[in-house]
C-alpha cells in the first residue's frame, strides 16, 4: 500500500474518443464518465486505495464485452475487469487512463443441470445466488468466501477464492469445470469442457486466479455438489494458541479431513462475542470450530473422534453443537469476525498469508512482537485446515502515520509467512497491495516466465496492467530500499 | 545427484542453442501415450527421492525420478494416500511422469484429478532456467499458476524436477458392491448417486456389471451399502488396481493385435454411445474407453456431442492425431503459451500436437 490515492489528470479528449467508440454498439447509458458517475467505482474492498477511471463500461451480453475488449485493444487503453469489488487486493482498482469493465450487468443463471449436477452461469452472479438456486435440486456450489453474498462468481475465478470449507471440498479451481473467455482481442474461447478434463494444456488452471490479467471471464460452468444430509461442529477452547494448532494437526493425523477447520485467536474472539453472541469463551487464548459433515452415521462417528481428540490435545472446553440453530450460531461468530473486528477500529487492514501449520505458534509470536513495534493491535483469525492466516491489523487511516506503520506491519508478517515456507497471499490475490512482496516471494527468472505467460495472452499489456506482477524494474528500486541480509535480489538490473 | 537439476539445465541449454529437439524421459511406462518422441534423449531418472513428506500437514515433495511405488508405500506405513490414484501402468512410473502426464485413476470423479492435488513444481523450462511456481501449502494465489498450467502437458512446457502434492487420509472402511445392469441403466443409477450424499469413491460399468466403491467412515459404509444393495465384491483392491493400471481384461492384449483403445471425457450424462465395438466406463460416467475400429472422425463427432475430447490412448493407425483437435483462436493460445515456456520449441516437440 505505497500510494493509496493516485491521481491522475483525465485526459479528456482520449476520454470522449473511448465513449463514442463504445458508444458505437451499446447503449449511452452504459457508457458513464461523468466524475459522479465513475466514482463509485474509484475503489474495491481494499479502499485504502482510490482512483476514478477514465470510462466505466456497464456490457449487457457477452457480445459487448468482446465488443469494448476489441475498441480497447485497438485504440491501446488498459482495461481492468470488475465484479462485485469485495477483493481484498486492490485487483479491480481502476486506472485513470483506462476503462473499468463492470460484469455486474451479467447476472443470470443461464441454466442448472440437476442431472449432471452442474450449472451455467453468468460471472456477474453472486456465489450464493448458485446455491440457492440449486438448493430445489439438493444441490450446492461448495466454495464459499465469507462475502458470498456479495461476490461475484466471476471475481471468484480471477482470484481463486476459496472459503472455510475448501480444505475438504476444494478452491474455486477444484469446482468449475468450463468458462468462456473474451481474449483482448475481443475473441471468445473455452476453457474446460463437458466433462472434467480437456484436451490440451490446462489454460483453465492458469486462468483460474490470474486476476483480470489474462482475459475476462465470461460464462462460468459450475459443478454442484449434493448437499450434505447432517453437519456438526466441535468449539474447543484452548489456553494456548500453540496447543490449538497441535489440536489441528492431530485430528489431520488422525486421518481426519474436517469439512471445516477455523482458529480464532483471543482478541478476535472479544470482538466477535458481544457483536454476535456466537456463545465463544472469551477467556481462552484461542477456539477452534471443527466441523463434519456427511452422512448421519459418518458425522457421528466422525464427531466422537474430533471431541475425543480436543479433550486430549489440551482443550479447556468442548462442546459439540446439539442443533442447527445452534451450529450456525458456532460460525455466525466466524463468519462476522471482519465487520465484528472493524467495530473495534476506524480502520483495519486483512492480510491473507498462508503458512505450514506447524509454523503457527512461532508466526502468532512473531505477531504479537509486531504489535508492539508497531504500535498497533491485530486480531487472528485462521483458516486452521489450510494454513490461511488472516491477521486484521487495526488502525485508524485519518491518521496518516498509523497507515504507514499499519502497512509496514502487513509487509512485515507476509514476509515471516515466506520465511516459514509460507506464501504471501492465499486466497485474495496479490493485486495491487502485494505486488512488492511479490519481489520478496520470487526471483526474477520467476517474474520473468510470468511476464512471459502475461505477453502469450496480452501482447501490449492492457488488461489490468500493473496489478499481481510487479516488473523487474519495480523489483529492483523496491530490493534497493529492501536490501535483505545485505543481497541485493536483483544484482543483475541496473539501479537507479 | 544434486547435480542433475545443473547437468539437466546444461542439456536443455545446448539443446536450445543448436535448436536440436529433447525427448524427456521418465521411466518410461508411459511411453506409448502421445505420439512417439523425437529427438535425443534426456533422462530425468536419475533425480530421485522423497525432500519431504509430513504427513500432519498432508504435502509430500518428491524429486521428479522417484518412482510412485516407493511413495504410496511410504504413505500408506502412514495411513494416507495420493488422492487422484495415478495409474502405474507396467507397475512403473515416476511422480515426475506421472504429473506431466496429468492422468488420473478410478477415484478421480470423486476426489479429484492429478493437477487438483498439485501444489507445487520447480521445473526447468526450454532455456533451462530452473523455476520454482506454487509451494508446499494448501493455499497459494501468489503469482499464475503454472505447477497445474504444466500439469498434464507432456513435458513440452518444461522439465519437472520436484513435485509437490496434497495427500489424504486413506479411508478406514472400503467396500464394493457390484450390480447387474445394461449400460443406459448404469449410467441413470451412477449419475442419480452423484447427487446424492453417498460414501462414493470409484465407479466401472463392464461385460453388464456395475462396480462401486463405498469409502469412508465404517457406519457410513456399512449403511450405505444397505440401502444401495448387490452383492459384496471379494479381492475388490484387486480389482480396483487392474483397473487403474490397465490389467482388467478389457484392457488386455497388445495393441497390435487389438482393436485401438480410445479414451472419451465426457459430461456424465451423456447417453451410452452408439459406437461399434465395446466400452468400458469409469468416473460415474465421465470417462468411456472405448475398443473400436470405428473411423476417427465419428469417434471425435460423439465426443463432442458429449462436450468432451476424444484421445488415441493405444494403438490405432500411424498418422492419427492422438489428441483431439483445437478450435483454432484456442490452438494459437496454445502455441504462444508454449512459445513463452520454451521458445526454442526443443521439450518433447509433437508429442502432444504437431505445433507444440
Ligand atoms: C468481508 C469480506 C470477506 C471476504 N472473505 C473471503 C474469503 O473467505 N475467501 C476469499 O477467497 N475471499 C474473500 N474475500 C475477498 C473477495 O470477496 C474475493 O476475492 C472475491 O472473489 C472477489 O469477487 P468480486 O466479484 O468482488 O471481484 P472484484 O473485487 O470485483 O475483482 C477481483 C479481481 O477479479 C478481477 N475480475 C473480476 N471479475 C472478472 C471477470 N469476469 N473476468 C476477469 N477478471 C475479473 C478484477 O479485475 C480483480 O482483479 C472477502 C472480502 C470481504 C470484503
Amino acid at each position: 500500500m505505497n500510494a493509496p490515492v493516485q491521481k491522475m489528470p483525465v485526459d479528456l479528449e482520449r476520454q470522449r474518443a473511448v465513449c463514442a467508440a463504445l458508444r458505437a454498439f451499446m447503449p449511452a447509458q452504459n457508457v458513464l464518465f461523468e466524475r459522479e458517475d465513475v466514482t463509485p467505482y474509484e475503489c474495491d474492498g481494499l479502499s485504502a486505495y482510490r482512483q476514478v477511471p477514465m470510462v466505466v463500461a456497464l456490457p449487457e451480453n457477452e457480445e459487448q464485452v468482446c465488443a469494448i475488449l476489441e475498441a480497447c485493444h485497438q485504440m491501446r487503453v488498459p482495461v481492468t475487469a470488475r465484479g462485485a469489488g469485495t477483493g481484498l487486493s486492490g485487483g479491480a482498482l481502476p486506472l485513470g487512463n483506462g476503462v473499468l469493465l463492470s460484469l455486474a450487468k451479467l447476472m443470470s443463471i443461464i441454466s442448472i443441470d440437476p442431472a449432471s449436477r452442474s450449472a451455467r452461469v453468468q460471472p456477474g452472479v453472486r456465489n450464493v445466488s448458485i446455491s440457492e438456486a440449486a438448493a430445489a435440486y439438493g444441490l450446492y456450489y461448495a466454495p464459499d468466501p465469507s462475502s458470498q453474498i456479495a461476490c461475484s462468481i466471476g471475481g471468484n475465478v480471477a482470484e481463486n477464492s476459496g472459503g472455510v470449507h475448501c480444505l475438504k471440498y476444494g478452491l474455486t479451481v477444484h469446482n468449475i469445470l468450463k468458462i468462456r473467455v473474451a481474449t483482448i482481442e475481443g475473441e471468445i474461447i473455452e476453457l474446460g469442457g463437458g466433462g472434467l478434463d480437456s484436451a490440451g494444456y490446462d489454460l483453465l488452471a492458469l486462468m483460474t486466479g490470474s486476476e483480470g490479467l489474462l482475459g475476462v471471464v465470461t460464462e462460468i460452468t459450475v459443478k454442484l455438489l449434493p448437499r450434505p444430509e447432517c453437519a456438526q461442529v466441535v468449539l474447543a477452547a484452548f489456553d494456548d494458541v500453540a496447543r490449538a494448532g497441535q489440536a489441528v494437526a492431530n485430528v489431520i493425523a488422525a486421518g481426519i479431513i474436517p469439512a471445516g477447520m477455523e482458529m480464532m485467536d483471543q482478541p478476535a474472539t472479544l470482538a466477535v462475542e458481544p457483536f454476535v453472541n456466537a456463545g465463544y469463551p472469551t477467556d481462552a487464548a484461542g477456539i477452534l470450530l471443527c466441523e463434519s459433515d456427511g452422512t448421519r452415521e459418518e458425522v457421528a462417528e466422525e464427531i466422537a473422534r474430533i471431541e475425543q481428540i480436543m479433550a486430549d490435545s489440551g482443550a479447556h472446553l468442548v462442546r459439540v453443537s446439539q442443533d442447527e440453530s445452534e451450529r450456525l450460531r458456532f460460525w455466525a461468530g466466524r463468519k462476522a469476525a471482519f465487520p465484528a473486528v472493524g467495530r473495534l477500529s476506524p480502520d483495519y487492514y486483512c492480510m491473507d498469508g498462508t503458512i505450514p501449520r506447524k509454523r503457527l505458534a512461532e508466526v502468532l509470536r512473531g505477531i504479537t512482537e509486531m504489535e508492539k513495534k508497531y504500535d498497533l493491535r491485530c486480531a487472528n483469525v485462521f483458516h486452521a485446515g489450510d494454513g490461511n492466516l488472516h491477521p486484521l491489523i487495526l488502525y485508524d487511516a485519518n491518521d496518516a502515520s498509523q497507515l504507514q506503520r499499519a502497512e509496514d506491519f502487513g509487509a512485515e508478517i507476509l514476509k515471516l509467512c515466506i520465511d516459514v515456507g509460507g506464501t504471501i497471499t492465499g486466497e485474495h490475490g496479490v493485486g495491487v497491495e502485494k505486488i512488492d512482496s511479490m519481489c520478496v516471494q520470487f526471483r526474477s527468472v520467476e517474474l520473468e516466465a510470468f511476464h512471459a505467460l502475461k505477453h502469450a495472452f496480452d501482447e501490449h499489456g492492457l488488461l489490468n496492467p500493473g496489478k499481481a506482477v510487479p516488473t523487474l524494474q519495480r523489483c529492483a528500486e523496491f530490493g534497493r530500499m529492501h536490501v535483505h541480509a545485505g543481497q541485493e535480489k536483483f544484482p543483475e538490473l541496473p539501479r537507479f | 545427484m544434486s547435480d542433475t537439476p545443473k547437468l539437466l539445465a546444461e542439456s536443455i541449454r545446448a539443446a536450445a542453442d543448436a535448436r536440436r529437439p529433447l525427448a524427456i524421459r521418465g521411466s518410461g511406462s508411459k511411453a506409448f501415450y502421445g505420439h512417439a518422441l523425437q529427438g535425443e534423449a534426456l533422462d530425468v531418472t536419475g533425480h530421485r527421492g522423497i525432500i519431504s513428506y509430513e504427513p500432519t500437514e498432508l504435502v509430500i515433495t518428491a524429486r521428479a525420478g522417484t518412482p510412485l511405488a516407493e511413495i504410496e508405500a511410504l504413505m500408506r506405513e502412514q495411513g494416507q494416500m495420493l488422492g487422484f490414484e495415478p495409474p502405474q501402468f507396467g507397475g512403473g512410473g515416476t511422480i515426475g511422469g506421472c504429473i506431466a502426464a496429468g492422468l488420473s485413476g478410478p477415484r478421480r470423479a470423486y476426489a479429484g484429478s492429478a493437477r487438483d492435488f498439485v501444489l507445487g513444481l520447480r521445473l526447468l523450462d526450454g532455456r533451462g532456467t530452473d523455476l520454482s511456481f506454487g509451494g508446499q501449502v494448501m493455499k497459494n494465489v501468489a503469482g499464475y499458476d503454472v505447477s497445474r498450467l504444466a500439469t498434464g502437458s507432456l513435458g513440452t512446457l518444461g522439465v519437472i524436477l520436484e513435485v509437490s502434492l496434497k495427500v489424504l487420509p486413506l479411508p478406514p472402511a472400503e467396500l464394493t458392491l457390484v450390480q447387474e445392469h445394461s449400460q443406459a441403466e448404469a449410467l441413470r443409477l451412477m449419475n442419480t448417486w452423484a447427487g446424492k450424499p453417498l460414501p462414493m469413491t470409484a465407479t466401472c460399468h463392464a461385460d453388464g456389471k456395475l462396480y462401486l466403491r463405498l469409502a469412508g467412515a465404517q457406519a457410513a459404509v456399512k449403511a450405505a451399502a444397505a440401502t444401495l444393495g448387490g452383492e459384496t465384491l471379494a479381492g475388490a483392491d484387486v480389482f480396483w488396481r487392474d483397473l487403474r493400471d490397465q490389467r482388467h481384461a478389457f484392457f488386455a492384449g497388445d495393441s497390435a493385435n487389438n482393436l485401438p483403445l480410445w479414451r472419451l471425457s465426457l459430461r456424465s450424462t451423456t447417453a451410452e454411445l452408439t459406437l461399434p465395438g465395446t466400452q468400458l466406463i469409469e468416473w460415474g460416467g465421465a470417462l468411456r474407453w472405448l475398443r473400436s475400429d470405428a473411423d476417427v472422425m465419428s469417434i471425435r463427432k460423439a465426443a463432442r456431442g458429449g462436450e468432451g475430447h476424444a484421445t488415441l490412448f493405444r494403438g490405432g493407425k500411424p498418422g492419427t492425431a492422438v489428441f483431439h483437435p483445437l478450435p483454432a483462436a484456442l490452438m494459437k493460445l496454445h502455441k504462444r503459451v508454449k512459445q513463452a515456456m520454451d521458445p526454442a520449441g526443443i521439450l518433447n516437440p509433437g508429442r502432444m500436437y504437431p505445433d507444440l
